[in-house]
């Protein structure tokens, strides 16, 4: 691989996905774009890169796009901010969206789906709480073809075994072959749509909750600015922005800012939630955080 | 520092669990059955119980089975960790008081990720 090539490709990704690519990941793009090459009858890397260069074919370019941009995913990823949408969110929103009685929760690059599938899980878990509610689930991703594997809810037993208690797995998956499929009634709680996050996301609609994690990490400055004014936008004053756990918005964006006393929750920026109805769990009489 | 009895009729599956585990500041006791298990337990009971199900003079399901009878059994986590990967071996060893179920072949990852669920992390 040339630098020239290294760039070239890079300006692509950058363009089509924000996604940023350093030097030191020029490996990665060999290991993951040999696979694409092949789809494609070449041999080689550098064989890629010359095909889109001569003829600039749009399948070809979005499968490099896609193949980049795909990551891992894991059932209840990092626990902690699932507890915390359970804890924090759901009560406070059960309370301000009482007379609506509509949550609409929005999972941005969901991959394979299964930030959406555990949400949808723990909602179905509190389903006696929450009988008579209508809870939208949207995930988003990129790419068309690992959504297709999102709404096709089949997982690997390795899938399957991180991060998702066994209890779940046996209560919302059915068995088939060496995979596991996730139950239609958990599967019909999400929908999933093809979306690139540099785009305005005003037709996707409001969102009271969204979870935004390990996305930004692969994006630079102004394009991290722009998707957090982008989300900011999508927001009522109350609602709930989840980041990852190596992300902030400092220095980035003014719309948001942290809950106080809590870690990777977001509220707008002048937002109506009293930080006091967020005391972290166990300090007290906390309303919005019954245990 | 929590203990961890590591259950398993394969020297090899019981040296690669005793590495993560190790890792993970587990200290840790080996068996090779279920009922060698069962004398550790009588001895000292552990903290977590890593746990295969096929093995030779006392399976582990009969030796979950028996542990949770037992004075003091009820305390340690039981993680399962064995080839049976079908719904109906899983529900039985939930049934049994098991409290996580690992599918074989594992990984530190998995491991890790089980035994956090369960508190032990």
């Amino acid at each position: 691989m040339t630098i020239t090539d290294f760039d070239f490709i890079c300006q692509i990704l950058k363009t089509r996905s924000g996604l940023l690519l350093t030097n030191d990941k020029a490996y990665l793009l060999e290991i993951r774009l040999l696979p694409v090459a092949r789809k494609w009858k070449l041999a080689t890397f550098d064989d890629l890169v010359r095909l889109i260069r001569t003829k600039n074919d749009e399948a070809v370019i979005r499968d490099v796009v896609e193949a980049m941009t795909t990551n891992e995913s894991f059932f209840f990823r990092d626990t902690k901010p699932f507890d915390q949408f359970k804890q924090i969110c759901l009560p406070a929103m059960i309370k301000a969206r009482a007379s609506s009685k509509t949550i609409r929760i929005w999972s941005a690059a969901c991959s394979s789906g299964q930030e959406g599938y555990s949400l949808a899980m723990i909602l179905s878990e509190m389903s006696a709480q929450l009988a008579g509610w209508k809870i939208e689930i949207i995930g988003t991703d990129l790419s068309g073809e690992i959504l297709q594997r999102a709404k096709d809810g089949l997982y690997s037993q390795f899938e399957v075994q991180r991060g998702l208690p066994i209890t779940l797995l046996v209560k919302y998956f059915q068995q088939t072959g060496d995979r596991w499929k996730i139950s239609d009634a958990i599967r019909s709680k999400v929908q999933f749509r093809e979306w690139n996050l540099l785009n305005d996301p005003a037709p996707l609609g409001k969102f009271d909750i969204v979870f935004c994690r390990n996305v930004l990490i692969y994006f630079d400055q102004p394009t991290k600015t722009k998707v957090l004014a982008g989300i900011a936008k999508q927001m009522p004053d109350d609602g709930y922005l989840f980041l990852g756990g190596a992300e902030t918005v400092l220095g980035i964006s003014d719309k948001f800012q942290l809950l106080a006393g809590q870690r990777g929750i977001y509220g707008l920026t002048g937002g109506i939630k009293a930080p006091t109805a967020f005391g972290t769990p166990g300090a007290g009489a906390s309303p919005a955080a019954p245990r | 520092m929590k203990s961890c009895l590591v259950v398993d009729d394969s020297k090899v599956v019981r040296m690669v669990a005793r590495k993560i585990l190790e890792g993970l500041n587990f200290q840790i006791v080996e068996a090779e059955n279920g009922k060698l298990a069962m004398e550790e337990c009588a001895k000292a009971m552990p903290d977590a119980i890593l746990l295969d199900w096929n093995m030779p003079v006392m399976s582990g399901i009969d030796f979950l089975r028996q542990l949770r009878k037992m004075d003091g059994g009820q305390t340690p986590i039981v993680v399962f960790c064995t080839t049976e990967n079908d719904i109906q071996h899983i529900q039985e060893a939930i049934t049994a008081g098991a409290n996580e179920y690992i599918m074989k072949p594992f990984d530190s990852e998995i491991i890790e990720s089980k035994f956090s669920q369960v508190g032990l992390l």
